[in-house]
């Protein structure tokens, strides 16, 4: 017994070394999986305020630059809604949009693209109704989804995140596949697995398929750069983004109001 | 460790913690290269004080970081690594006066500083970048962020010492 306590006491360095070390290495191997980083994350309380004061300060350098983006964003809902008064009634894709998803602003208080796996910390969580796997786009396209919520804040899994997976379709033919990320370059991000027979030429647009029940069908991505055949028949595709996605500063959350009752329905057919 | 020494490390280490988090973590030179001139906190640990509670404060340090990164546990592993370390390294680095804890950072010579520096900088960093990527598929990836972050890193905290380094009387 007193050799055991004095080898604790000789090694104790190494000891407290090894202990912590392993700790840490747990937290990196569960930040690599996907809805698995529960512990360490920027959504707790003091981070969150830290970062708050860090974008009231640095939110008025970039006033310009989103001023021009509402502008650009009112006047087409404006050309939109002008459109509508002339036809008296909506697209039918517009009411469905309307009817089943609700849109939620949120300010970006820290984002972060030049790593592997990416986060977005916002200003918004659980008390303003947002949830996990909650969608999250801006008035030109794509950002992510929400994987983790705090009672004030909320982070974004990025689409510049080797573990995000999200469907989405070319516009011209439906034909759908896998938006990843290949760690490269923060503005292009890659679509795998659509199929040989897809007629693609570049700078065709890609958008969200519908067949998830986080975006709604159509939201835009962005335009193909390139492409190149896999040995598997299919086609990996660069997409240039239509966002900036080293320039983010307001977000839109999307709830699926049908999310509950979509989800229910999957998993009763699983289990027959 | 005195009464002086104590605030003098607490203001360090929280000085330094909100300087990598708000301003460093968003420097993104050439798209992708961070300093992390936190571990200046860890190079300028009282050398006489107790191992343990450097390999503990370098931990916290490397966890808060973690916070505000979102990075999981990569900063806290790759500074406990460095901070168990670094009695290693400073053997190496200033040879056996360490021993009898004669050494001062301000006071040795400029290449054992360098020497000193370097070494912590770039094994701190390539744990770092290991971790961060976690794919042997972009072992290039990792060591041209290890390199680049790291000349980086060393340029950045030589010009900190030598900026805020009293010169003793």
């Amino acid at each position: 017994m007193q050799q055991i306590i004095y080898f604790f006491i000789k090694n104790k360095n190494f000891l407290l070394f090894a202990l912590l070390f392993i700790i840490s290495l747990l937290f990196t191997i569960q930040s690599h999986s996907y809805h698995n980083s529960k512990f360490v994350s920027s959504t707790n309380f003091f981070s969150g305020k830290v970062y708050t004061v860090k974008s009231n300060i640095t939110g008025y350098f970039d006033l310009k630059k989103q001023n021009e983006l509402l502008l650009e964003e009112n006047s087409r809902l404006l050309m939109l809604s002008s459109r509508a008064d002339v036809s008296q009634e909506p697209t039918p894709l517009d009411s469905t949009l309307s009817k089943n998803f609700e849109f939620t602003g949120a300010r970006v208080i820290n984002n972060v693209y030049a790593k592997t796996n990416n986060y977005i910390t916002i200003d918004k969580g659980s008390i303003d109704s947002l949830e996990i796997d909650m969608g999250v786009i801006t008035s030109k396209g794509l950002v992510g989804m929400i994987n983790r919520v705090s009672a004030k804040y909320g982070r974004i899994q990025s689409i510049l995140n080797t573990n995000s997976q999200i469907n989405a379709q070319l516009k011209k033919s439906k034909h759908f596949g896998f938006l990843t990320w290949n760690t490269k370059n923060s503005n292009i991000v890659q679509l795998t697995e659509i199929p040989k027979l897809a007629p693609i030429t570049i700078g065709d647009t890609i958008i969200t398929g519908g067949n998830s029940s986080i975006f709604p069908k159509g939201i835009l991505i962005g335009q193909i750069a390139d492409y190149t055949i896999e040995d598997n028949d299919s086609y990996t595709i660069d997409v240039v983004l239509f966002n900036d996605m080293t320039n983010l500063s307001h977000v839109y959350i999307i709830k699926n109001k049908n999310k509950k009752e979509i989800i229910q329905l999957q998993s009763t057919q699983d289990a027959e | 460790m005195q009464n002086n020494q104590i605030t003098i490390n607490i203001a360090r280490f929280i000085g330094l913690l909100l300087l990598q988090v708000i301003v460093l973590n968003h420097i993104n030179f050439l798209g992708y290269i961070n300093p992390y001139a936190y571990l200046i906190f860890i190079l300028l640990f009282p050398f006489d004080a107790s191992k343990t509670l450097l390999i503990f404060l370098s931990f916290l340090l490397g966890l808060s970081i973690d916070f505000f990164a979102d990075s999981g546990g990569v900063h806290a592993a790759a500074s406990v690594f460095v901070g168990f370390l670094r009695p290693v390294l400073l053997k190496f680095s200033f040879g056996v006066s360490y021993e009898y804890n004669a050494v001062k950072l301000n006071k040795v010579t400029f290449k054992e500083r360098f020497l000193y520096i370097t070494l912590m900088v770039f094994i701190h960093h390539f744990v770092l970048f290991s971790l961060e990527i976690f794919s042997a598929s972009h072992l290039l990836l990792i060591l041209k962020s290890t390199l680049f972050s790291g000349l980086f890193s060393v340029l950045l905290i030589l010009c900190a010492l030598f900026l805020f380094t009293t010169k003793e009387t």
